[in-house]
C-alpha cells in the first residue's frame, strides 16, 4: 500500500535560495500540515469523546473525563450485538469476495480470451455505480422475488460490492510481478502447479491481503447499501450508529471507533515492519 | 481505479498447451455473482422505473415514461444542489489535496510512509462516527464556533447564505465541509501516485535551464500530474454528488441532496417507480458529466 522509494528531494541539494522562495516552500508544508490536521481532527474527537461523560443522551459537548464507557463497552443496549453482526458479515464477505476476486484477477491478468473487455467492464461498473442505486436495485430484486431481507441479503450485497475492489487490487499486484521469477522456476523443472504454489502465490499474497483488508473495511463500514437490504432484526454497527445519531449517541460507539482505529494502526504498523524485514 | 488497457501478453511466457477453458472457470463464479446481484437488479430497477401501481396493489409494467419527467421536474433543485455541492467540495479537495500530495511525494523524504499512513488513517474509524464528530466540532459551544463569532465571520457566511442564523451546523457550509473532508483522501491518493512517479531529474533539468520554481511547476509538475488530477477529481466528485450522509447529519431540509430523496422515496414513502426513475436519471447525469469531463481533459486511459 505504501510506496517506500526514498528519493532525495532536489531542492535539498541546491545552495541557499532567496528567502521568499524558502518561505513559499514552507507554505506548501504549512498547507500540508493544515490539511493533515483537517483529516485527523475528527478521529481525535472520536477518541477524546470516548472519555466523556455527557449529561444528556447526546455525546456532543465535553462535560468531564471518565472511563465509564471503557469499563462497560457493551453498556449501550443492542450495540454489541450489532457490532458482532458487522464483524460476522465483514469476515464472511471478505473471505468470499477475496476468493472470487482473486480468481477473476488471475484470469484477467494471465489469460487472453474472448469476452475479456466485457468482463473488465462488468468489474468496473459496480465501483462507478452510486451506492444508493446499488442498494435500491438489489432491494427491488429481493422484493420482486419475495426473498426476505436479513443478514443473508446483507451478505449477498456486501460480497457483490467488495468483489470489484479485490479484483482491481490483486490484478495490479499480478501485473507488477517480475515474469523472470516464474520462468526461472520453470527452467528448474518445477511443474506449473509447483510454480504457482511456491513462487506466484507468495509473491501475489501481499496484494491479496491488501484486497482482503479493503474488502473488510468496505463491508464493515457500509451503511447505505446495507440499510436497503436489512430488516429490523439485522442491525449492523453502522446502522446502529445511524439510529443513534437520531435517538442519542452513547459514548460506547466512540469506544468501538477508538478500538477499531488502534487495531488498524497496529495492523498497518506490523505489516510495514514485516514488509521491511522481508525485503531487506 | 484506473482500468488499464489490456496488458500485452506476458513476454517469454511458455506457449505450452493449456486447457482453453481455464480463464472461464476462474471467472465464472465471480462474474455470475455480479451478473445475478448487480446486472439483474439493474434491469429490475429499470423496469421498476417504468411501472405503475403501489406496494400494496402490486406493480405493472406500463412503460410510463412520465415518471421520469415528473420526478425530474419535482426534484430539479435537489439534483442541481447535489452537483453544486459536489463541485465545490471537489474544487476544495483539489486545492487542499494537491499541496498535501505534493509535499508527501516530493518533499517529505523519509517521512513519506508516515504521512501516507496519516492520510489513510481516517478510514480506520467508521465514517459515520467521523461525520458525527463534525457535529461536535461545529457545535454551538465549540471552539470553531467561538472563532467564527468573535471574528464576525459568521455574519459574513450568513450574509452569503452559507450558514443560517447563529449556528454553523445545519447549513450548506457544514455539508460542504463534511463532503470535502470525507472525500479528501480519494483526491490525495491518486494525486500522490502520479506525483510520486514524477522523475525528479525533470525538475532538476528545468531548474538548470533557469526556469523559476513557479514556471517549473506550471510547465512540468502540473502537466505531469494531470492523470492524478483527473482520477482524483472523479473519485471525489462521483461519491460526493450521490452522498447523502453528510447532508443528512450536517445539513437541514434546505440542503437535501438527491441521494436523500431517493433513499426517502424507497424506504419511507415506498414510491418505488419514482425512486427508480430518479436513480437512473442520477446515473445517466453522472455518466454524461464524467464522459464529457474525461474527453475534455484528454485522459483516455481512465476508461
Amino acid at each position: 500500500m505504501v510506496a517506500t522509494t526514498d528519493r532525495r528531494v532536489v531542492s535539498n541539494r541546491r545552495p541557499r535560495r532567496a528567502p521568499w522562495t524558502v518561505l513559499r516552500e514552507n507554505i506548501v508544508w504549512l498547507v500540508a500540515i493544515a490539511a493533515l490536521c483537517y483529516l485527523l481532527l475528527p478521529n481525535l474527537v472520536v477518541v477524546l469523546f470516548s472519555f466523556n461523560k455527557p449529561n444528556g443522551r447526546f455525546n456532543y459537548t465535553w462535560q468531564r473525563f471518565s472511563f465509564d464507557a471503557w469499563r462497560h463497552p457493551c453498556g449501550a443496549p443492542g450495540m454489541c450485538q450489532s457490532l458482532g453482526l458487522s464483524l460476522k458479515i465483514g469476515i464472511a464477505a471478505t473471505v468470499a469476495s477475496t476468493v472470487l476476486g482473486t480468481m477473476i484477477a488471475f484470469a484477467l491478468a494471465r489469460y487472453r480470451f474472448r469476452g475479456r473487455t466485457a468482463s473488465n467492464l462488468l468489474i468496473f461498473m459496480p465501483m462507478a455505480t452510486p451506492e444508493v442505486v446499488m442498494g435500491s436495485s438489489l432491494l427491488t430484486l429481493f422484493v420482486s422475488l419475495g426473498i426476505p431481507l436479513g443478514r443473508t441479503t446483507i451478505l449477498i450485497a456486501h460480497i457483490m460490492f467488495c468483489l470489484s475492489y479485490v479484483v482491481v487490487t490483486v490484478k495490479a499486484r499480478i501485473a507488477g510481478l517480475d515474469p523472470r521469477l516464474e520462468q526461472a522456476a520453470a527452467d528448474l523443472y518445477a511443474t506449473e502447479l509447483q510454480t504457482f504454489r511456491r513462487i506466484t502465490l507468495p509473491l501475489v499474497a501481499p496484494g491479496i491481503a491488501a484486497g482482503a483488508l479493503l474488502a473488510f473495511s468496505l463491508s464493515f463500514d457500509d451503511y447505505i447499501v446495507t440499510n436497503f437490504n436489512a430488516s429490523n432484526a439485522s442491525i449492523t454497527f453502522p446502522m446502529y450508529v445511524w439510529g443513534a445519531a437520531a435517538r442519542g449517541t452513547p459514548v460506547q460507539i466512540n469506544v468501538i471507533g477508538t478500538a477499531m482505529f488502534l487495531v488498524a494502526v497496529l495492523a498497518v504498523g506490523i505489516g510495514q515492519l514485516a514488509g521491511r524485514r522481508r525485503y531487506r | 481505479m484506473a482500468v488499464q488497457a489490456d496488458t500485452v501478453a506476458r513476454p517469454g511466457r511458455r506457449p505450452g498447451r493449456r486447457f482453453a477453458g481455464i480463464p472461464y472457470v476462474l471467472l465464472l463464479p465471480g462474474l455470475l455473482w455480479l451478473g445475478i446481484f448487480f446486472v439483474v437488479p439493474m434491469i429490475f430497477l429499470l423496469s421498476q422505473s417504468l411501472q405503475t401501481g403501489s406496494l400494496e396493489t402490486g406493480y405493472r409494467l406500463t412503460f410510463h415514461f412520465a415518471t421520469y419527467s415528473d420526478s425530474l421536474s419535482q426534484f430539479a433543485r435537489q439534483f442541481l444542489r447535489s452537483f453544486e455541492y459536489a463541485f465545490i467540495a471537489t474544487l476544495l479537495a483539489l486545492l487542499i489535496g494537491y499541496p498535501l500530495a505534493y509535499t508527501i511525494a516530493l518533499k517529505a523524504g523519509r517521512l513519506k510512509p508516515v504521512l501516507l499512513v496519516m492520510v489513510i488513517a481516517p478510514f480506520f474509524t467508521s465514517f459515520l462516527l467521523r461525520t458525527l464528530a463534525w457535529q461536535t466540532i461545529l457545535n454551538t459551544d465549540g471552539l470553531v464556533m467561538k472563532f467564527f463569532r468573535t471574528t464576525h465571520l459568521l455574519s459574513v457566511t450568513s450574509a452569503l447564505g452559507w450558514t443560517n442564523g447563529q449556528q454553523l451546523l445545519s447549513s450548506p457550509l457544514a455539508v460542504v465541509t463534511g463532503l470535502t473532508y470525507n472525500f479528501l483522501p480519494f483526491m490525495t491518493l491518486p494525486l500522490f501516485a502520479s506525483l510520486d512517479r514524477l522523475d525528479p531529474r525533470l525538475l532538476e533539468a528545468a531548474g538548470d535551464l533557469y526556469a523559476r520554481p513557479i514556471t517549473t511547476f506550471r510547465r512540468i509538475t502540473l502537466p505531469m500530474s494531470m492523470p492524478g488530477v483527473v482520477a482524483g477529481t472523479l473519485l471525489t466528485f462521483i461519491p460526493a454528488a450521490v452522498d447523502f450522509i453528510n447532508s443528512q447529519l450536517l445539513g437541514n431540509p434546505q440542503t437535501a441532496m438527491i441521494g436523500q430523496v431517493i433513499d426517502g422515496y424507497f424506504l419511507r414513502i415506498n414510491d418505488y417507480p419514482t425512486a427508480a426513475a430518479l436513480s437512473f436519471s442520477l446515473m445517466l447525469a453522472i455518466l454524461i458529466l464524467v464522459s464529457v469531463y474525461v474527453r475534455r481533459s484528454g485522459t483516455e486511459e481512465l476508461v
